[in-house]
This record gives structure tokens, C-alpha cells and sequence, in this order.
């Protein structure tokens, strides 16, 4: 336990973990919507989906912040593992679609008479949650495997992870290839048979999401303070000498990038019901390289900045998006900018460094 | 509606033969005006054969809906069928206009397929026609209009002319007679098609080819910049694709400027240099801002030039709307040429192959024969012991990152020439870029030719396969498997070194 966190440290996650399982739930359940302190469906979703991003964020740090290798296609393994439940959701829908079929409505639309081989078994919750792991995982690993082993890294790797998350969705985007094309699935109805909107659903949804986001974290801090994780971060600092030493810095790199696809198939599939839609647009390069920006403006190889930064920068666009809707990409913009030039160990390096100025 | 020229030559046809009017036949006026519609069929085909021009102008006034009687006027229906009928039939009449232009689109309307009722007209045009374009565009109408003659024999000659024609037109033609019941015509129609398909494939297959160049060509203007940014300075700049779309926008501003004046055409003349400008001093403003900070750390430079690229964009959008600008061809790029049958090259995508050639050639020229090449390449090669003889690198650094934007512009310049302007135009553009660099070897200036030759056909030809959303990822994916079979690119400077 102790080589996890401090005492300060379990204090702050005992303290998070009430928030999300006492006082969220009671503020948004128990208290009447007049009151000043109820918690609206407004900000449950917003939060949800904020811990979605920072369980991606986790994610991307394990491999950038402590590995080094800078993933753009982070954002298709967390649409896949979307896709994964969206399909599952869809199916749950039944007859209540517009044309009152069992296929759903855009299958209908299509005229399409009987499921794709992709939909096989996607009506039960169990085949869904595997996708959800097993889709992400699968692709991560094989290419993952075939460029590590081929020593593509840096910029090379980065450039051809944007590749293939730019071709995903050219491919999404095909109504023949089975998901909706440009629309993606939306209209949910169920989950596990409840009905998704009320507030008691909402409410599961995201507590599990919060459990999923501690989870995530205390996995990636047992990683990362591990033997694994020293390697993972001498394969970052200097890789040639790690492999000369004997290790094989392909095995470490795959495992670690696969095991950060899959944790973002999982956010992805927290998503979705949240949100209630996924689209190809959320495997649009951009959406991958502002995944990065979260790490960044948070501090990299910190973790805690990774939720951080995630929480910032989609706090700051909730905010933008309503009040200057205009001004928003020039923020993002500025963010990136001088995250990059001043910031270079994140806001939780300003912090860090600001307490070791003090200690002098 | 039928296009101003059309109607002109209707009218002065008309006003040359009205003398004539009386001339024509009552008892085919009567069925144009009152008979069902194959009489009025027949009748245009009667009012044709006699060749009297005083048809024409009659015919074109039936087709508005009335018609003259002894000096009557009689309004009358003309469905769709009557009215192609009676647009051949003016088309027939147009050969005989002594404007060979006339005389030639006239020509090829009718070698797309005619009445057959107009052969003997087509064949009195024919006979004293002299231009030899023309003549053999009359003599596929005029085989194409003998096919459906009684007449085995004729049909058989019929059949050996469309042989030796290219149109696509006869090959429709010849399959339907491939199936006929008669076994001489068949087999002959069957010899004449292969022929015919013959010389088509190779027009399409030139269509292919030239469709490739051209694809080849823009992802070449849009790489150039790129590969010296990214290529020899190894500046990962995400926001190459906005500084295509700044050449963009210079452009339409500058066609701005030329808007009402008389020398509209010329605008891109001074186009060309002011988006080079434009985007190249942005690229130099950037580079002595923010991205000089950054050198020797390539994911911070991806970070910081998106988060530049969505600047941009936003700056564009406050500036210009959010929706997309016209930018409108001059009148020598618009149209094109019939280089094969049925295959038409656009001038405009010609004279962007022709510029993108010119912006290589010159960009060779600086690089390799100028005392700013010189130095850039220097300091690309070796930084510490180009400062040492004393190069300032950091100025060439500026210029060169300014060279590489600038070209971007003139992409922008070229592209703006082919579709929309708007303010995500070079979002589309920077991963193919990208990959043409990468693909092509970074570092490496023949590399990036050749693999924007080699994804511009790659892709033409999956194209023609498969569709343009399965070709555009099967190149992305082949280019992702190759870079992990060849990291180093198409071109890999040879050598021992282990990167760091």
C-alpha cells in the first residue's frame, strides 16, 4: 500500500471516493431539484463523461508519460470500445425504434434483412463487455507488435497511429460497413433492461465510471511503481541502452500500449451510454491529439495530472463551447501553444516545483 | 434551355431561309401540328429529308409549342420524345452552317446517337464536308443511323465503319447488333466491338493514367513544402495543411481585387506570388515564434504546431465565415481537351500538373544552386559544424521553414483552382502529405516525388477497383505496413548510425 501512496495520498482517494459514491448520489437522488444543492442530470453527465476522459487520460499517460511513446489513434480504441456497447445498446432497443423492428432502425433504413457478422451475439451484455476489451486489446496488439518489432518510434509512430485511426474512419463512416455510417447509433432506450434517462441509471452509470476511474488509477500507479514500470521508463529515457542491457523493450512496449487500448475500450464503452450516441467523429485525428494535450497541460508522468489535465481542458471547452462558442478552438489552440512552451512539466509540475522552492 | 450560341444560330439560320417558307410541305405541317406523336415523328423526319434550311426555323418554333399554318398560328403539344427528336434535327440542321465549330458540335451531338430519320441529311452533310474531324464524326452518326436499316448489306457496312471509330457510342451500338438474330451480322458486329473496345481501353486506361498524374501532382505541391519542414529541418508541423489553406484564401482575396477589372483572367498571375508570401511569412513568423523554442523535441512541435493549425482555423473563420468561398477558374482553365474517346482532361487539373512540375524544378534550382540552398542543406546535415564556419543558422533555419510554408501556399494556390475553399481545407491535406514524406523517405527530395507518384496512381487505380473510400484506406493501410517493413521510407540514406 505504501509503495502506492503516502498517507496524504490514500487520505485524498478515500476522500474522492465518498464524493463520488456518497455525495454525488445523495445531492443528485435524495435531494429535491429546488434545492440549491441538488445535483442537476446536467452535471451528472458532464462529470461522467469528464471521468470517461480521465480514464483515457490514465491511459495515454502510462504510455507517453512513462514509456514514451506518444499514441494519435488512442481515440479509435476508445470508439471501438463504444462501438462495442453502442451495439449492445442498439440491440437492447427492440421494437421501440421508429419502424418497430427488431434490426435497428438504420439496418431498416438500408433495407437490410438480417444482422451482419459483426452483430453476432451483440444482444447479450456478456459478448458486449468482451468486445469491449477483446476489439481494442486485439488491434493495439498486433499492431502494436508489428511496429514495435520493426523499431517505428517517435514521430513515425505517432504519425501512423494518426493513419490508422484517419482510415477507421473513413471505413466507419460506410454505411456498408455496418455501423450506422455518418449518424453512428444514438436513441438508446435500455441498458440491462432499465430504462437509460432516469436518474437512478444515470446515477449506476456513473458510479461505476468513478470505480472504473479509481481502478484505473491505482493499476497504473501499481504499474508504474513496479520493476515493470522502472523498465517502462528506462525504455523512455534512453531504449538502446535498455536492450543492450538484455531486455526486450518490444514485449514491455506492447504490453504496456495494449494494456492502454484496452483501458480506453473500456472508458469508451463507460461513454457511451452516457452520452448516448457515438459517431465516427470520434475517431477524427483531432479528437486522439487532444487526448495528448489533457496528458500534457496536466504534467506527464504523474498520473493524478493526467485526471488533472482531463478535467481542465473539457471543463474549460464545457464552459467555452456555451458561453464564447467562437473563441473556444482558440483557447484549445493557446493551450496547446503554451502548454507545450512554458509548461513542460504540466500544472501539477508547477505545483511540485513551487513545493520544493519552498523546502529551501 | 437551350445555351444564347444555340439560339443565335437558330435565328440567323431562320432569318437566311425565311423567304423560303412557303416551300414546305403542308401535309407534314399538318401532322406536326395534329397528328399523334409518331406522325409528328415521321413529319420532322419528312421536313428534314428535303433539306430545305426553311425547316429549321420552323422546327424551332414547334418545339417552343406552336406552329404556322397559311399564316395561322396553331399552339401544339410537344412531349420529351417529340422535343430530342426535334433538337437532333436542329443539331442536323446546324451541319450544314458554314462555321466549322457550328458544324463539328453539331457532328458529335449526332454521333452520340441520333434519330435515324435524319440519314439523309447527315449524308448530304457528309458528302460535302471536307474537314476530316468532322467527317469522321459524321461518318460514325451515319453508320450509327444505318444500323437500324433494313438492309442486311448496309447494316454489314455499317458494322465494319463503327469498327474502326472509338466513340463510346458504337460500342452500344455494335453489343446490341453482337446479339442479333442474323449470324453475319453478329459475328461481324462481334469483330467490329472487340476492335472498338479495343481503342477504348486504351483511351480509359489513359484516363487512368492521367487521372493518377494529376492525383500524383497535387499530393506532390501539397508534400513539397512539407519535406522541407518536416524533411530536412524535422520540424513535425501539424499545421502545414492551414498553411495550404492560407494560400487558399490569398487567392480569393486577390481574385478579389481583379474582380471588376477587364484582366479577371489574369488574377492568378499575381496570385501565385502573393500566396507564396503570405503563407511563406506566416511559416517564418511561426518559426521565429514558437516553433524555434521547440527544436530537438518533435512531440512537443506535433503538440504546439495543432494547437497553431486550430488557431488558424478559427482566425480564418472569424475572418472569411465559416462557410466556404468561391474561387473561380480563369476562362483558360475552365473546359478541357478530348485527348481519347470519352476521356476529357480538364485544362485546369493540365495546368496544375504543369505548375507542380515548375515548383519542383525551381525548388531543385534554390536547393542545390543557391547560396541559401547551400546552407540549408548544411545546416540540416550537420548544425554544429555549419555555425562553426559561420552560417547563421538560425536565420536559415527561418528562411527555409519560410520556403517550406511558402510552397504550402502556392499548394493552397493550385488546390483552390479544383474545390471548395473553405476554412478545413487543409485538414484533408495533412495526413496524405504526411504520408507522401514519410512514404517517400524523410530527408529525401526524389523520394517525395516518387511516392507521390506512386500513392497517386496507387490510389487512381484502387479507385477504379473498389471505390474511393476502399482505395483511400487501403493506402493508408499498405502505407502503415510498409513503414513498418521499411521505417526509413522508399529511400533510406544508408548507413550504420542506431538513432538515438
Amino acid at each position: 500500500m505504501s509503495r502506492w501512496y503516502g498517507v496524504r495520498g490514500w487520505v485524498f482517494l478515500a476522500l474522492s471516493a465518498f464524493i463520488l459514491f456518497a455525495v454525488f448520489p445523495i445531492l443528485s437522488l435524495k435531494i429535491s431539484p429546488e434545492n440549491p444543492f441538488h445535483l442537476s442530470q446536467y452535471w451528472v453527465t458532464l462529470i461522467g463523461k469528464i471521468m470517461c476522459y480521465a480514464i483515457v487520460a490514465i491511459a495515454m499517460d502510462l504510455i507517453w508519460g512513462y514509456c514514451g511513446i506518444l499514441s494519435l489513434g488512442h481515440g479509435l480504441f476508445f470508439a471501438l470500445g463504444g462501438y462495442a456497447m453502442g451495439m449492445y445498446l442498439m440491440r437492447q432497443i427492440g421494437r421501440e425504434g421508429q419502424y418497430q423492428s427488431e434490426m435497428p432502425d438504420f439496418m431498416v433504413f438500408l433495407d437490410w434483412k438480417e444482422f451482419p457478422w459483426q452483430w453476432w451475439n451483440t444482444d447479450q451484455f456478456w459478448w458486449a463487455a468482451l468486445l469491449v476489451i477483446v476489439v481494442p486489446g486485439l488491434l493495439a496488439l498486433v499492431f502494436g507488435y508489428f511496429a514495435f518489432r520493426s523499431r517505428v518510434r517517435g514521430v513515425y509512430f505517432s504519425i501512423i497511429t494518426q493513419a490508422l485511426t484517419f482510415a477507421a474512419m473513413l471505413l466507419f463512416f460506410r454505411n456498408a460497413t455496418g455501423f450506422g455510417g455518418n449518424n453512428g447509433f444514438t436513441d438508446f432506450k435500455r441498458i440491462l433492461g432499465l430504462p437509460i434517462t432516469t436518474p437512478e441509471t444515470r446515477m449506476v452509470l456513473f458510479m461505476s465510471t468513478g470505480l472504473v476511474l479509481l481502478g484505473t488509477l491505482l493499476l497504473a500507479r501499481w504499474i508504474v511503481t513496479s520493476k515493470l514500470g522502472r523498465v517502462l521508463t528506462a525504455i523512455r529515457d534512453a531504449e538502446t541502452r535498455v536492450a543492450f542491457c538484455g531486455y526486450n523493450t518490444v514485449h514491455y512496449k506492447v504490453s504496456i500500449f495494449t494494456l492502454s487500448a484496452v483501458i480506453c475500450g473500456i472508458a469508451g464503452a463507460l461513454y457511451v451510454p452516457q452520452v448516448g450516441i457515438i459517431n465516427p467523429g470520434e475517431m477524427s485525428p483531432a479528437n486522439s491529439i487532444e487526448i495528448a494535450i489533457w496528458v500534457a497541460i496536466g504534467g506527464r508522468g504523474t498520473l493524478t495530472g493526467a485526471i488533472i489535465g482531463a478535467g481542465a481542458v473539457n471543463g474549460a471547452k464545457s464552459f467555452f463551447t456555451q458561453a464564447f462558442p467562437e473563441y473556444w478552438l482558440f483557447a484549445l489552440g493557446l493551450i496547446f501553444i503554451l502548454s507545450t512552451l512554458f509548461l513542460p512539466r504540466g500544472i501539477v509540475g508547477l505545483f511540485s516545483a513551487k513545493k520544493k522552492s519552498n523546502g529551501h | 434551355m437551350r445555351s444564347l450560341n444555340e439560339r443565335a444560330a437558330i435565328a440567323a439560320l431562320f432569318l437566311f431561309i425565311s423567304g423560303g417558307a412557303l416551300a414546305l410541305d403542308r401535309a407534314a405541317l399538318q401532322k406536326l401540328a395534329a397528328g399523334d406523336n409518331d406522325q409528328k415523328l415521321e413529319a420532322i423526319g419528312v421536313l428534314v429529308a428535303e433539306g430545305d434550311p426553311a425547316a429549321a426555323g420552323m422546327l424551332a418554333r414547334f418545339a417552343e409549342g406552336e406552329i404556322e399554318i397559311d399564316g395561322k398560328r396553331v399552339e401544339v403539344v410537344v412531349n420529351n420524345r417529340v422535343r430530342a427528336a426535334v433538337d437532333d434535327a436542329l443539331a442536323a440542321f446546324k451541319l450544314l452552317s458554314p462555321d466549322s465549330a457550328t458544324r463539328q458540335a453539331a457532328a458529335k451531338a449526332l454521333a452520340d446517337g441520333a434519330n435515324a430519320a435524319l440519314f439523309p441529311l447527315v449524308n448530304k452533310a457528309l458528302q460535302a464536308e471536307q474537314d476530316p474531324d468532322i467527317r469522321a464524326l459524321l461518318e460514325v452518326a451515319a453508320a450509327g443511323m444505318e444500323m437500324k436499316s433494313a438492309d442486311k448489306h448496309v447494316r454489314l457496312a455499317a458494322i465494319l465503319r463503327l469498327g474502326e471509330s472509338s466513340s463510346p457510342n458504337s460500342r452500344t451500338l455494335l453489343s446490341e447488333a453482337a446479339a442479333d438474330a442474323d449470324i453475319d451480322i453478329r459475328m461481324a458486329a462481334q469483330k467490329s466491338l472487340r476492335a472498338v473496345q479495343y481503342k477504348l481501353a486504351w483511351g480509359e486506361r489513359a484516363g487512368l493514367l492521367f487521372a493518377g498524374v494529376s492525383l500524383a501532382s497535387i499530393l506532390l505541391l501539397a508534400a513539397l513544402g512539407l519535406a522541407i519542414t518536416y524533411g530536412l529541418m524535422g520540424v513535425i508541423n501539424m499545421a502545414h495543411g492551414e498553411l495550404i489553406m492560407i494560400g487558399a484564401y490569398t487567392t480569393y482575396v486577390v481574385q478579389g481585387f481583379f474582380r471588376n477589372s477587364s484582366y479577371f483572367d489574369w488574377y492568378l498571375l499575381a496570385a501565385v506570388p502573393a500566396s507564396f508570401i503570405v503563407a511563406g511569412a506566416t511559416g517564418m513568423i511561426l518559426e521565429r515564434g514558437i516553433i524555434r523554442w521547440l527544436y530537438g523535441r518533435p512531440l512537443e512541435t506535433l503538440l504546439a504546431t495543432w494547437g497553431i493549425s486550430l488557431m488558424l482555423i478559427q482566425g480564418v473563420r472569424t475572418l472569411f465565415g465559416a462557410a466556404n468561398v468561391q474561387v473561380e477558374n480563369p476562362a483558360f482553365m475552365s473546359g478541357g481537351i478530348q485527348a481519347f474517346a470519352g476521356v476529357v482532361l480538364p485544362w485546369s487539373r493540365i495546368y496544375i500538373i504543369a505548375f507542380a512540375a515548375l515548383v519542383l524544378f525551381f525548388m531543385y534550382l534554390l536547393l542545390t544552386k543557391t547560396r541559401l540552398g547551400l546552407f540549408i542543406r548544411g545546416v540540416t546535415q550537420n548544425r554544429e559544424m555549419a555555425s562553426c564556419v559561420g552560417v547563421p543558422t538560425g536565420r536559415v533555419d527561418m528562411w527555409a521553414f519560410g520556403l517550406g510554408s511558402g510552397i504550402a501556399g502556392l499548394a493552397g494556390c493550385a488546390l483552390s483552382q479544383l474545390g471548395n475553399v473553405g476554412p478545413e481545407l487543409g485538414q484533408g491535406y495533412i495526413v496524405d502529405s504526411f504520408m507522401v514524406v514519410v512514404f517517400g523517405g524523410v530527408g529525401q527530395l526524389a523520394g517525395t516525388v516518387y511516392a507521390a507518384l506512386v500513392l497517386g496512381f496507387t490510389n487512381k487505380f484502387l479507385e477504379s477497383v473498389s471505390g474511393a473510400v476502399i482505395a483511400k484506406i487501403a493506402v493508408l493501410v499498405f502505407i502503415i505496413f510498409f513503414i513498418q517493413r521499411r521505417p526509413q521510407g522508399l529511400f533510406a540514406l544508408k548507413g550504420r548510425a542506431v538513432e538515438g
